[in-house]
């Protein structure tokens, strides 16, 4: 018997959901909640929202995190598939990349798809920096600094933005504040029309001192911010610097999680697709200059796909910082006010639990498409620690070949 | 009433109610969502102390204000993790001194829980885990209720303690699942082992509306509640059941409550009084209604002992008195079974499912080593086929255990248990047998019911490494190890002992070794005298019958025939042997045995009477005993003998022989044993002069 005939399939993203984001450290709404609990609510949701999915068709689970310690350790996508109630048959994995990890979850799982290994998987992320601080049983080699393989700025992310400014002096500190408040002012208008809302799962928080609780939004996003506010804020990196707390992403505890399958396999099951994959691509740069790593990775996806910059309709592009999201867009020539770039705003207001934030990107895209037909392509990109950056571009299921 | 208010006691561990706002989700609006927790893990469970009650009450205050203020549309009821509420605090009745305390605790208990049924919103209450007595009162008295299909532990256990569901339970639950339900959970569970609800039975009963699973248990119930708020979700209440049908489930209960107690103890009969009334009566008398029944039996002997009980069996069992450090004993990595008859087997089956270490048995020939095997692999096979087992955990237990006509297969045990004859000389034999194979250090275990310990130990190398083991049949079922010390026994070898019924889940006690140890004893003295007085001519029906009204678990005879008239009298002849003066041996019993009869009762329908061929075979005298007479007679002796017992040193306290009772013979709670009951009877005065325990131990003080 010879082996089946392989052709490449279309990969289609079914459903993507979050639990709100919170900030991290002893007040944060999931200051007493675990992370690997976060993973299973939305994992949970996930399946509860998609009841035409049969779980045993489920082919892998993959979860990222970056610090794979505790709760977040143990082979996450295993564990949590088992506590999510997931049949004993289906398998699981664990996945960093840092801040892409999720991204990177579904890239992964997205080309076994593709190869026809897989029919249908789950992917996740999920971030508790409460519990997790960046940085938590990190144990560099010692060559990284004796032989210079890597800045050592570079292990400190605030301080990587602090040199994409010096690169670019253009991309001011002013920009980058106007950006920020931006970023909050979407997210608030985002909220008031009910953009956020739909995929947030609910948690039920413990805390030991008040009881119960019940987190249904994201607690970092500040509407009340203003340029003033901003401009009055610390540089907490470098005296005198340009990188604030306001332009730049929390630290915090969320996750995320998607559904993916095989287009042919989601049309069987009657399960819905809310974005096509397109093609996707990681690049590397200077680990010190971090921020700009979505350049080469977007230039990179857009060239394997045959597309330029042009055909984007909707970008959504992490902030991590302010600086990083304006070297990107200055690259391909977008205003930094682009009404396509992260139209529900970004992390800098709603947070960015490293590992998780891939997959709220993508659920945020799937969200745009849906509401405008008229856009055929969309990317979700972030940049990467030690310098990296990661693109996937998607194609609109509802694009209706209409010019709006 | 001011000076009969008790005080919170000063080491309450106060469950607090902590009172959160949350948006409901589905823009349902805001509830106050309110969490019991006493700030310990699960091993400490919620419970309401007077503290605990005012708390509870405070976070009510709260809701009321932010109800009346507009502020939220319903409020929310939950437990911390893995646990809602187990009920009352019942360390405080010791210090309870009169009716009217009592009736003031309990009437707090209502002012406060009522709230939640009574406020201007709709009340949930979301069992995420052990609900029971007060606890699941709380649920009951709110307008919905969810449940967690994890949640353990879910009843109202308080008739079997001596007390009633008395902080709306009793009122409540038979108005919302039917009087036949609240029949079963009220009364019957309790006095049936103390039987738990599972969530899904308590569901199907519709104790509870909806349940969810525990990974996201409270989000699901909040969701829930947010579907009802919105009336997107209705929720249907069967109307009250009539009276006819009210009144066959309270006729129902009487009679099985009759049946086990012959009215023995009060809470039964007042909880079904309870049941019946809530028909018709108002809130306020129903709950009223419970106050009276709560004050009238905290102050009851029957509760005092059923709480004294209750202490023993979940502390005194679970850690022996006068037991050597643990840190003395040897791992037990492979167990001898030496005889391979029925209880051989029933012990391989308890050891090698416990312990999962090798098993084996020995007999003298093939044939018989074959069939002991054979046994416990067939009640493996039984296990699996129930689903009791997994199939690899069946494997992995039948490969465990195996036979061997020789003893050299015990070369490397580190226990060696005998089953054989009860006989004396054999059982030196065997041990002789058994200690030229094993090494120096492994322990000889013996289950004989009345011989000496020390005798047979006596000849030995090693006789320190003798103890006896005396399991209860069924021995999968009965919780009771009486673990004897003989004369020359180490503590290395108790030690090990003790950790290995620890390992086998019994409650073990250490005894020295006395002939009949505890049970045995106490019970073949209180046989003996009943049996005593039928052979001298009282008749069947009433000795049979004396004893009910301290309602035991069943009648003399009937234990007689449980027990088998040839074991039965065989103990009966080894005690009479040490104490002839206190222990008769019945001829009737003699003639039976001898006569090779192991059928002595006939049934009239649920009414024992003596089995033709039997009776014929019996002689009796001409000098009755009225019922009460017997039972005097019967009290007396148990009095006399749990003095003697005390004073040889068998056990360390009055404790271990109520809890051996309480264990080994299934005597009830309200009994306390056997000493709380000779206690308050006066008996123990009567015939010891003294009492076993001070006023107030277990009983009203």
């Amino acid at each position: 018997m010879s082996p089946t005939t392989r052709a490449v399939r279309d990969v289609v993203l079914v459903d993507a959901a979050r639990t709100p984001f919170g900030k991290a450290g002893a007040t944060g709404i999931y200051a007493e909640t675990r992370a690997d609990d976060l993973v299973v609510a939305v994992f949970r949701e996930l399946v509860r929202r998609n009841p035409a999915l049969p779980l045993d068709r489920i082919d892998d689970v993959a979860v990222a995190a970056t610090t794979q310690i505790g709760d977040q350790g143990l082979t996450l996508g295993r564990t949590a598939g088992l506590l999510a109630g997931f049949p004993q048959s289906v398998p699981g994995q664990s996945v960093d990349r840092m801040c892409a990890g999720a991204l990177t979850a579904v890239t992964n799982l997205s080309s076994g798809i593709g190869v026809g290994a897989y029919d249908v998987v789950v992917a996740g992320g999920v971030e508790h920096m409460g519990r997790h601080p960046m940085g938590e049983g990190i144990d560099p080699n010692p060559r990284i600094i004796a032989e210079r393989i890597v800045d050592p700025e570079a292990l400190l992310m605030g301080k990587t933005a602090e040199n994409l400014h010096d690169r670019f002096p253009h991309l001011t500190k002013a920009r980058a504040d106007e950006y920020a408040l931006r970023s909050q002012e979407k997210t608030a208008k985002a909220y008031a029309d009910g953009m956020i809302q739909p995929d947030l799962v609910p948690i039920a928080v413990r805390s030991a001192a008040n009881g119960w609780g019940l987190a249904t939004v994201d607690e970092p996003p500040r509407p009340e911010t203003t340029l003033e506010g901003l401009a009055a804020l610390k540089t907490p990196f470098r005296p005198h610097g340009r990188v604030t707390a306001g332009n730049a992403a929390g630290l915090n505890d969320g996750a995320t999680g998607a559904i993916l399958a095989a287009e042919s396999v989601a049309t069987e099951l009657g399960l819905t697709a809310k974005a096509r994959l397109v093609s996707f691509a990681f690049a590397g740069v200077a680990p010190e200059v971090m921020g700009v790593g979505p350049v080469p990775s977007t230039e990179k996806a857009l060239a394997r796909a045959g597309l330029t910059i042009d055909d984007i309709g909707l970008v959504e592009v992490n902030e991590a910082f302010a600086v990083q999201v304006l070297a990107f867009l200055d690259h391909f020539g977008i205003a930094d006010d682009d009404p396509r770039v992260n139209q529900f705003g970004g992390a800098i207001a709603v947070g960015h639990p490293l590992a998780s934030s891939g997959i709220r990107l993508m659920a945020y895209l799937a969200r745009g498409f849906e509401s405008r037909p008229d856009v055929r392509y969309g990317i979700t990109t972030m940049c990467i620690g030690l310098g990296m950056g990661g693109t996937v571009i998607w194609e609109n299921p509802h694009y209706d070949g209409k010019d709006a | 009433m001011t000076d009969s208010t008790p005080t919170a006691a000063p080491d309450e561990v106060v469950t607090q109610a902590l009172v959160r706002l949350v948006d409901l989700p589905d823009g349902a609006g805001r509830a106050a969502l309110v969490t019991l927790d006493n700030g310990h893990d699960h091993t400490k469970p919620n419970t309401f102390g007077l503290a605990g009650l005012r708390s509870l009450s405070d976070a009510l205050d709260r809701v009321e204000a932010a109800a009346a203020a507009g502020e939220i549309v319903a409020v929310a009821v939950t437990g911390k993790p893995f646990v809602f509420a187990v009920g009352a605090d019942l360390t405080g009745v010791a210090r309870i001194t009169s009716q009217d305390q009592a009736r003031t605790v309990s009437a707090l208990g209502h002012r406060v829980l009522r709230r939640f049924g009574e406020l201007t919103i709709p009340s949930f209450a979301f069992v995420n885990g052990a609900a029971m007595g007060g606890g699941l009162e709380v649920a009951l008295h709110c307008t919905y209720r969810t449940v967690s299909t994890g949640a353990g532990l879910l009843g109202l256990p308080e008739v079997g303690l001596g007390l009633i569901p008395g902080w709306g339970g009793a009122y409540l639950l038979p108005r919302l699942v039917g009087p036949a339900t609240a029949v079963k959970v009220i009364v019957e569970n309790p006095l049936n082992q103390n039987r738990m609800l599972k969530p899904a039975e308590a569901l199907g009963l519709g104790v509870f509306d909806v349940a969810f699973e525990p990974a996201d248990f409270l989000v699901q119930s909040l969701r829930w509640a947010a579907s009802v708020l919105s009336g997107g979700t209705v929720v249907a209440r069967a109307g009250l059941a009539s009276e006819d049908a009210w009144d066959a489930a309270v006729a129902e209960g009487r009679a099985f409550v009759d049946a086990k107690l012959h009215g023995a103890a009060p809470a039964p009969s007042r909880a079904l009084d309870l049941i019946a009334a809530a028909r018709t009566a108002t809130r306020d008398e129903g709950f009223a209604a419970e106050d009276d029944a709560i004050a009238e039996l905290t102050m009851s002997d029957e509760l005092r002992a059923g709480l004294y009980s209750f202490d023993l069996v979940q502390r005194r069992a679970k850690r022996p008195v006068g037991v050597p450090d643990r840190s003395l004993a040897r791992p037990v990595t492979k167990v001898g079974v030496v005889g391979a008859g029925l209880m051989a087997g029933q012990l391989a089956l308890l050891f090698v499912q416990r312990l999962e270490v090798p098993v084996v048995l020995t007999d003298l020939d093939q044939a018989r080593v074959d069939k002991g095997v054979g046994y416990v692999h067939a009640e493996i096979d039984k296990l699996q086929a129930k689903g009791r087992l997994s199939g690899d955990r069946a494997n992995r237990l039948r490969a465990l255990v195996s036979g061997s006509i020789t003893k050299d297969a015990f070369a490397d045990a580190d226990v060696v248990i005998e089953a054989v004859f009860e006989d004396l000389k054999v059982k030196q034999q065997v041990f002789a047998e058994v200690e030229a194979v094993v090494s120096d250090t492994c322990v000889l275990l013996t289950n004989t019911s009345s011989l000496s310990v020390s005798a047979m130990a006596e000849n030995l190398r090693h006789p320190e490494r003798v103890v006896g083991f005396h399991f209860f049949n069924p021995v999968a079922l009965m919780p009771l190890l009486e673990i004897a010390r003989a004369e020359r026994t180490d503590d290395a070898s108790l030690a090990t002992a003790f950790a290995l019924g620890k390992a086998l889940k019994k409650s073990c006690v250490l005894v020295q070794d006395a002939p009949g140890f505890v049970v045995n004893r106490l019970l073949t003295r209180f046989l003996g005298e009943v049996m005593a007085a039928f052979d001298e001519g009282t008749p069947f029906e009433v000795v049979n019958t004396a004893l009910d009204p301290m309602g035991l678990p069943m009648s003399p005879y009937v234990l007689l025939q449980l027990v088998g008239p040839a074991v039965a009298f065989h103990t009966a002849e080894t005690l009479h042997q040490a104490f002839p003066d206190r222990f008769a041996v019945s001829d009737n019993q003699r003639r039976m045995v001898e006569a090779g009869r192991t059928t002595m009762l006939a049934w009239d329908g649920a009414t024992p009477r003596l089995a033709d061929d039997v009776a014929e075979l019996f002689e009796v005298g001409d000098s009755p005993s009225s019922a009460e007479q017997v039972r005097r007679r019967a009290l007396d002796a148990l009095a006399q003998e749990a003095r003697i017992m005390l004073d040889e040193g068998v056990v360390a306290a009055p404790q271990d022989l109520d809890l051996c009772m309480l264990l080994g013979a299934g005597w009830p709670g309200h009994l306390g044993g056997i000493t709380p009951y000779l206690d308050r009877t006066g008996t123990s005065e009567r015939v010891t002069g003294g009492r076993f325990l001070p006023p107030g131990v277990a009983s009203v003080g």
